[in-house]
């Protein structure tokens, strides 16, 4: 092929390129958009819709801060719900998926790979599957209501995940740790403190922040679980708004993007750890 | 001392080693004992309990009469058949268009991911709103170029194809990502070969992506279709089972039997009834994935 047309086809695969682009960019950032741009509507404008606003107003922005409207009566108090749940769960499921870590990539016991099988059924079944006995069991033991309970649910469904993605990275790691550890004469525990632990810092410390996230985004359990405007996470809340025909949608949206907001600076100061995990083996296999 | 002592085993270290491989399973099951607990309270028993209640069989003739239940199923198949497939073949086709070594590229590929990073929620309710038929933007656009607006989530068929489009628009990103790691994962010499070969970027695709991106992409499409059959929020979140009840998903009928009509039993047997499926392709899965 000439030069001229390499450099013609190498324009037209550039152009093409740029159309799909601008395509998947509308498709992409349109819904992000309309939620921001509903978000600084002032109320008498909310129902002449339109691509773009003429004055666009921090209002509702400033009545949810101040709680200064029905709606959003309760709403630092959500929010904190949303946290505490989030970073309760974080705690645990670092602390369990450390230790079980230890054990599925380090230790060659019997029933390893019974501990594995369970654990990656745990991540497969639908978590909505098992929301009406877990639903069941809390209200036997007394827990609706509780945060615990959602901490509960949500360490049970973000652990599996948690699980897979560091036994996966503590299986490369060389075998000289166990070694050292036992020519020291540390027993397992030690090896585990002061060997093992600070080896695996950096993805427990991802993973921490999947099981923030994981809490942070939930809906189903919270729903099932909380009940009480003073007592529900903030998704709970935000799904509460539909239930009345006069819900104020700029303030809606306004919660909506705090809401957004802390997911979105996680997810892309973290994003290669939140995508590979389960697939990384059918990845690494093809 | 002797040279070389160092390389013979005291009998300390001996009874040590001896003793370290015969705790070997205590150890084990030591470390996992917090996940084992936690799997099995949580996980192993609320299913059990949740077959047990399912055992009755006259919930499943109810289930059966309700002319909602089998609306249920067929939306279910819809959802889970439709959306996936259509999702995973697109995130396919641009997984390849991220795939090009330009360097806008990579500031499109950090913008495409948005709808992942965004919890599902402000998204469903931003949807919810431009659907809206009276105010909603699409309808506003619709009636402004001469069309007649469109009843949206008021309608079975649009509310259901409303619902397929949200989870396409938020679980594309994450899919494209992962099959953008499979191509990236193909060893750059086979596409050489192919050059040499006299290969079209369409034969490139049929010969030597497609073959090795197989699995992954068979992986993907049960994983995927495990997860949205059980998707709640997005159906409730979105329709709420609207017009009628004609738009609900096996989880959110589940919901609706348990806590609008107080049948507990109902929602047990609801799930029940995806129960094999899923532990088919469970069972699939666990073959395939390396444990």
């Amino acid at each position: 092929m000439s030069a001229s047309g390499q450099q013609r086809k190498r324009f037209l695969v550039q152009a093409g390129l740029s159309i799909l682009a601008v395509l998947i960019l509308a498709w992409t950032l349109f819904p992000v958009y309309y939620m921001v741009l509903l978000s600084l509507t002032p109320t008498n404008d909310l129902f002449r819709p339109g691509l773009y606003i003429d004055n666009p107003t921090l209002k509702s922005y400033i009545y949810t801060m101040g709680q200064d409207n029905p709606f959003v009566r309760y709403f630092w108090q959500q929010l904190g719900t949303s946290l505490i749940v989030a970073i309760w769960t974080m705690a645990s499921v670092m602390l369990i998926a450390s230790l079980g870590s230890f054990a599925m990539a380090r230790i060659h016991f019997r029933f390893r790979r019974f501990v594995s099988g369970l654990t990656l059924f745990t991540y497969i079944i639908p978590a909505s599957f098992l929301s009406i006995p877990f639903f069941k069991m809390m209200a036997d033991y007394d827990l609706l209501d509780t945060k615990l309970a959602l901490v509960l649910a949500m360490v049970t469904f973000a652990s599996p995940y948690a699980l897979w993605v560091l036994s996966d990275y503590a299986r490369t790691l060389p075998p000289e740790i166990e070694e050292a550890g036992a020519i020291d004469g540390a027993g397992a525990i030690t090896t585990f403190l002061y060997l093992y632990l600070p080896l695996i810092l950096p993805p427990l410390i991802a993973i921490g922040t999947y099981a923030f996230l994981y809490a942070w985004n939930e809906y189903l359990y919270a729903l099932l679980l909380l009940t009480g405007e003073h007592n529900i996470p903030i998704p709970v809340a935000m799904g509460n708004f539909l239930t009345t025909d006069n819900a104020p949608w700029n303030l809606l949206m306004a919660v909506s993007t705090v809401y957004a907001i802390p997911p979105v600076i996680l997810y892309y100061c973290f994003k290669r750890y939140l995508v590979s995990g389960l697939v990384s083996g059918a990845v690494a296999g093809t | 001392m002797p040279p070389f002592a160092f390389l013979v085993r005291t009998p300390r270290e001996t009874r040590m080693t001896t003793r370290l491989l015969h705790n070997r399973t205590f150890h084990g099951f030591m470390f996992s004992a917090p996940l084992l607990a936690l799997f099995g309270a949580f996980v192993i028993y609320p299913m059990a309990f949740g077959v047990y209640y399912a055992l009755d069989r006259d919930s499943y003739r109810a289930l059966f009469e309700d002319p909602i239940f089998l609306q249920t199923v067929w939306n279910t198949v819809w959802y889970v058949g439709v959306a996936v497939n259509l999702k995973l073949f697109l995130a396919l086709l641009l997984s390849g268009i991220l795939d090009y070594p330009y360097r806008w590229i990579r500031i499109l590929s950090a913008l495409f991911l948005i709808p992942w990073a965004v919890p599902a929620l402000p998204g469903i309710l931003s949807f919810r709103w431009m659907l809206n038929s009276q105010w909603g933007i699409f309808n506003h656009l619709l009636t402004k170029f001469g069309l007649a607006s469109v009843p949206w989530l008021a309608q079975h068929d649009t509310a259901l194809g409303a619902i397929i489009t949200f989870h396409i628009w938020k679980y594309l990103p994450f899919w494209t990502i992962i099959f953008l790691a499979g191509r990236r994962a193909i060893p750059s010499e086979l596409y050489e070969a192919a050059a040499i070969d006299g290969a079209q970027p369409l034969q490139n695709f049929r010969y030597v992506t497609f073959p090795l991106l197989r699995n992954l992409y068979l992986i993907c499409t049960l994983l995927s279709m495990v997860f949205t059959l059980g998707d709640f929020t997005v159906p409730w979140l979105l329709a709420g089972g609207a017009p009628g009840d004609s738009t609900h998903v096996l989880a959110t009928l589940a919901y609706r039997y348990t806590f609008h009509m107080g049948r507990l039993e109902w929602g047990m047997a609801t799930f029940a009834v995806a129960l094999p499926v899923t532990l088919f392709f469970i069972f699939l899965l666990l073959r395939w994935v390396k444990i």
